[in-house]
């Protein structure tokens, strides 16, 4: 049903054309061109995972970089209705199926709207810790929180340029980190991602600047656990997409 | 012998309100400096270590074992240059005979800052934008992360960083308006008809 929707809506709309998303009482608003692909508005306010990470760089982050990816994405499957009507996650697991007049697009702006999805969900102002079957998992792969934290944040300083670290997680629940440059994803070699951090410099230059280390390290702050425990389960579910 | 982080050719507010004091001090201070840390530790008590610059670019190239030292030394060499290429009160008027090679080679100068710009949007994530010389013709190109011309037998005329650390400050997403700017109001041309010059 929902890919029959997709694609009469795609008939219907013709040229791209834009709309306004707005962002409920906050008043913020975000250019979206119509398509299959859509721009979640945060599950917070902008200030709520400060001083770990500022309002106005989650507001530029979420309303302008992610929303040009949605855009990009949207305008790249615009002639290619086969493509619009696949979930995201399939997509990127058939980069290498795509037409090559929009195959680099949906690499970049497919896999910058998957991975921001992603990084928008598994923070918040909820903190806690990891519990249950995510920690067990975590001692088990990992060697546990602090070594997890620590291997990670080696990574995401090794990355150069612009890149994403990983964990991933299989359907047996086991976890592993990866590193990715640009906006590529696990997703890409049909894995699922638990959770990442995006170490472009839009993600942390107007509060840390050349500081990569010190975003790392503060970032931990504001990841929510009980979404991280969420995809966890989903993922030996069966049901985690991007 | 260490290599050296080169000072700023002119004030850190010379390049205001196009590229702010703020933006050229972390970008030299800080991102270059560190470059140039990371190449000395990297190469210290190798064979590399007394080559230079230049020979470590093209030496480290594609070698997996030495993509760090890659990554720093064509840094390094990047931006050097690239703070030779600003200066205070830019762009303008393109000296007579670079101007003549852009008319022939690129269609006239709007066309070159049109290719230049869009060579420096699509460099996708990190990255640098160019003017070079390949065979006796000008072309623009563009090169992820470290990389540069020098790599590909072409000499370098113009280059823009592309990294948003060179823009974020000041111009955040908006990159274009940051591209339009160093060409425009930023770009030294003398020294890019200096390049040229020189071969
Ligand atoms: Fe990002
Ligand atoms: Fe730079």
């Amino acid at each position: 049903m929902l890919m029959m929707g997709r694609r009469g809506f795609l008939a219907a709309a013709g040229a791209v054309s834009v709309v306004t998303m707005m962002d409920r009482g906050i008043g913020r608003a975000w250019a979206q061109a119509t398509g299959p692909f859509k721009l979640d508005p945060l599950g917070y306010a902008t200030s709520a995972l400060e001083p770990h990470i500022d309002a106005k760089t989650m507001e530029i982050h979420h309303d302008k970089h992610h929303a040009t990816y949605v855009t990009n994405l949207n305008a790249a499957v615009k002639d290619h209705s086969q493509v619009a009507s696949m979930p995201l996650q399939d997509i990127l697991a058939k980069l290498g199926e795509m037409p090559d007049a929009v195959r680099t697009t949906i690499r970049n702006s497919g896999g910058g709207h998957a991975n921001h999805t992603m990084f928008w969900q598994i923070m918040g102002p909820g903190g806690g810790a990891p519990t249950g079957d995510l920690k067990a998992a975590i001692d088990r792969d990992l060697g546990g929180v602090d070594a997890m934290k620590e291997t990670f944040n080696g990574a995401g300083a090794r990355v150069f340029g612009s890149g994403w670290v990983f964990v991933t997680v299989d359907k047996q629940g086991k976890l592993a980190l990866e590193s990715k440059p640009n906006q590529d994803t696990p997703l890409m070699e049909g894995k699922r991602v638990l959770m990442g951090n995006d170490v472009w410099e839009h993600a942390y230059y107007l509060t840390y600047q050349n500081r990569r280390p010190d975003y790392l390290k503060a970032w931990w702050n504001t990841v929510d656990w009980s979404k991280v425990g969420e995809r966890y389960a989903a993922a030996k579910a069966g049901t985690l997409t991007i | 012998m260490a290599f050296e982080l080169p000072p700023l050719p002119y004030a850190y507010d010379a390049l205001d309100p196009y590229m702010s004091a703020q933006t050229l001090q972390f970008h030299h201070d800080k991102h270059h400096q560190a470059y140039v840390t990371a190449l000395n530790n990297l190469i210290k008590d190798t064979p590399l270590a007394d080559k230079p610059l230049e020979e470590i670019v093209k030496a480290s190239y594609g070698d997996p074992s030495k993509q760090a030292i890659f990554n720093n030394a064509g840094q390094h060499w990047n931006h050097t240059l690239f703070w030779q290429m600003m200066k205070k009160g830019g762009g303008g008027s393109i000296p007579g005979e670079l101007e003549t090679k852009i008319n022939e080679d690129l269609g006239g100068v709007d066309k070159f800052k049109e290719a230049f710009t869009q060579a420096g949007l699509t460099q996708f994530g990190s990255g640098w934008a160019w003017l070079v010389v390949d065979g006796g013709k000008l072309k623009v190109t563009k090169t992820p992360n470290g990389e540069n011309p020098l790599v590909h037998g072409q000499t370098v005329l113009l280059g823009c960083d592309v990294w948003e650390h060179s823009y974020y400050l000041d111009y955040q997403n908006r990159r274009a308006d940051y591209l339009k700017a160093y060409l425009d109001n930023m770009v030294n041309w003398e020294f890019v008809a200096e390049l040229m010059h020189k071969g």
